[in-house]
């Protein structure tokens, strides 16, 4: 029997179209990298009787359940639904699987839920985020994690987010133990100094990490009540130009972060390549085209910063130029040819 | 005496005793603890019972009041000095049976041990009395029991329980007497509740060989403590503290010293001139801590400093408890006995 499979539809349904002909792999949505046990099961069940039993752990914290017969794909979304709903993803229609794949699962390192360093609920952001763009065919990627570490490599991200805590000093708390001075120092960025026996906070340098919390043993050193994020933008891997996200805000409050996520659509409806393979392109290439401005004005539309929220006006990336050079930096040697 | 009110006549009594005392209680930090929407109970001072914390033990205990974590002592200038004021209204402490035995510790060393009581000491000292927090059962780490500091028979002002939301006080000082009768307090017996139950065990050698400064039983605290200093700050009966001279920078003639607290964990406490050290490895330092809590102070004083509140035991970021120490300590002796 000779098949008749639309290819994009079913990419937009969140199937990866396999090498191996006649089959699928299906993408299960797993925003802030979380997942219910039944949904897992789930996953398993689906694995077993569609699939090989075998499941695929994602990059972007989702699961590829691979060989799925293509006959198999409306069986599958059914299947699929409890997860959906579980899930809380926004559906078109009932077992119809996900309505669409281009805006990728929104990433979550595990946050202040289990992780002592966390200054907020990454994966609560990541879900609530998550309900505000999808579904969206546009290609974007965005990635919460809890503080400076950035475990959850959002410097690879178009939107990273970053958790930041304002350390909150009470003087008379401190007896000068000096451990947050050590640890800032050792695990952090070093902004911290002891004049006159008591801790001077250098503010500028300061990355609001919470380091100085942790370790302080008097409660000298205390958290904001306030969460504030780090905004970085515009990373991404690739052939072409990859490179690391840059800084573009810090001490954004929640309501800032989430408007301009949900701004940069608009930009990209308008400005994508219309000739752009598989209508997808990384956001970054287009602000190539279109100068940072016009991106700036896109996604800071109908912005209030809140007041404390300092914004970069101008970003420079880096990152290697491949289809300029592939030339190596040092000469070129041959470890083979080396000499003693 | 005994009374028994609802919490409205009881926040009554605390307004009229708040004309001529300050109140200083454990209260809930909401966000205050180390890691992320974590909470920490610590002492300040309060005017209605909503904020005075009589569920849980303290994390931090009551002696920051007599032995502030950071005091200014006095001021100097050029051939000047002048101690720093302090707040002339006498004070009411709420602390729990264990505490009570801890502040014999703390009079035993600024006003009993040597020649000289500690002025700075005293003059805070005259200023309490103290309030009984009944304890209706053990907490988690406590081993109140076999240190002998569950029951406190007086020393007290009043006592606290709250049994069934109506609030039952022992009151056996006469003038407190008279502010519960004023306000609508129903006469009745009371004995403050006291544990006679603890779920930790200590067993405490008679006598500690010296032989137990070479026990390999402190090796492992040399890898396992990161000499963090908590469970000195946290503990009701630790007293020490250093000294900082400050010269105020607009004016190196002018400054002040303080005290502020020290821990014999923490780097810096045994440092003497030319670099010397006397306890570099943690094992060192725990041993000392320990034996001083349970043999050396006591060959002094007659009775243990330990109170066995087990807050060391609740602050220890690594897990280190103080009371399994104390048992391991046990069977290091009982097996140097067999030995011989």
């Amino acid at each position: 029997m000779s098949r008749d499979i639309n290819v994009k539809k079913l990419k937009k349904n969140a199937f990866r179209q396999s090498k191996v002909r006649g089959e699928a792999a299906s993408r299960v949505r797993c925003p802030g990298g979380e997942i219910d046990v039944e949904s897992l099961q789930r996953v398993v069940d689906i694995a077993k009787q569609y699939g090989k039993g075998m499941v695929n752990i994602t990059n972007r914290q989702g699961f590829e359940i691979p060989g799925i017969d293509l006959d198999d794909m409306e069986e599958v979304n059914k299947a699929l639904q409890l997860i959906i709903e579980n899930r809380g993803i926004n559906q078109e229609k009932y077992n119809g699987g996900y309505p669409a794949s281009g805006t990728r699962n929104v990433v979550a390192c595990p946050g202040k839920s289990l992780c002592p360093f966390g200054c907020y609920d990454t994966k609560a952001f990541a879900q609530e985020v998550d309900k505000a763009i999808f579904p969206n065919d546009h290609h974007v990627k965005i990635a919460f994690t809890g503080c400076s570490n950035d475990c959850a490599h959002t410097r690879l991200n178009d939107f990273g987010i970053i958790g930041q805590t304002e350390p909150q000093y009470d003087p008379a708390r401190c007896i000068g133990c000096e451990q947050c001075v050590k640890y800032c120092k050792k695990r952090s960025v070093g902004a911290l100094k002891v004049v006159n026996g008591k801790i001077e906070r250098d503010t500028n340098k300061c990355v609001g990490c919470g380091v100085c919390v942790n370790y302080c043993p008097t409660r000298a050193w205390t958290r904001s009540k306030e969460e504030y994020f780090r905004v970085v933008l515009l990373g991404r891997t690739g052939k072409k130009n990859p490179r690391m996200a840059e800084d573009f805000m810090k001490w954004a409050d929640h309501d800032t972060v989430i408007k301009i996520i949900c701004n940069v659509y608009a930009y990209l409806d308008e400005y994508l390549d219309k000739e752009a393979v598989e209508s997808k392109e990384h956001i970054g290439y287009i602000v190539d085209r279109t100068g940072f401005e016009e991106f700036l004005k896109y996604i800071m539309k109908d912005v209030d910063p809140n007041p404390k929220c300092e914004i970069q006006g101008r970003i420079y990336w880096g990152g290697k130029r491949y289809d300029q050079t592939n030339e190596l930096r040092q000469s070129m040697f041959r470890f083979s040819e080396r000499e003693d | 005496m005994g009374y028994q009110l609802s919490k409205q006549n009881f926040g009554e009594v605390l307004g009229k005793l708040g004309e001529t005392y300050r109140l200083f209680a454990p209260v809930l930090k909401k966000g205050e603890g180390r890691f992320k929407d974590t909470d920490v109970v610590r002492y300040d001072f309060v005017t209605n019972p909503d904020e005075i914390e009589l569920e849980k033990k303290s994390d931090y205990a009551f002696k920051e009041f007599m032995l502030p974590i950071s005091e200014t002592l006095f001021f100097f200038t050029e051939d000047q000095v002048k101690e720093a004021d302090i707040d002339e209204k006498d004070v009411l402490v709420f602390l729990r049976s264990c505490d009570m035995h801890a502040v014999k510790r703390l009079d035993y060393i600024y006003l009993e041990n040597g020649k000289e009581q500690d002025w700075f000491y005293k003059r805070l000292r005259e200023k309490v009395k103290f309030v009984l927090i009944g304890c209706a059962d053990t907490f988690e780490d406590c081993f109140c029991v076999d240190m002998g500091s569950n029951r406190t028979e007086d020393g007290y002002v009043f006592s606290v329980d709250v049994i069934d939301g109506e609030f039952c006080c022992d009151v056996p000082d006469a003038d407190m007497a008279k502010v519960f009768a004023e306000c609508k307090a129903v006469e009745t017996e009371v004995t403050p509740r006291f544990v006679t139950e603890n779920e930790v065990h200590v067993d405490i050698p008679e006598s500690i060989p010296i032989g137990i400064y070479g026990s390999d039983v402190w090796d492992e605290y040399s890898a396992r403590c990161v000499n963090c200093g908590r469970c000195n700050i946290v503990c009701p009966t630790c007293t020490c503290y250093t000294m900082q001279d400050v010269f105020y920078t607009d004016n190196g003639k002018v400054g002040e010293r303080r005290r502020v607290a020290a821990s014999c964990m923490i780097d810096g406490y045994t440092n003497v001139a030319g670099g010397g050290q006397y306890r570099r490895t943690n094992g060192e330092r725990m041993r000392f801590k320990v034996l001083h809590k349970i043999q050396d102070f006591k060959s002094r004083a007659g009775f243990n400093m330990c109170v066995g509140c087990g807050r060391c035991d609740m602050v220890c970021p690594e897990y280190i408890s103080f009371s399994a120490c104390i048992n391991k300590v046990a069977d290091a002796v009982r097996k140097e006995a067999d030995d011989e």
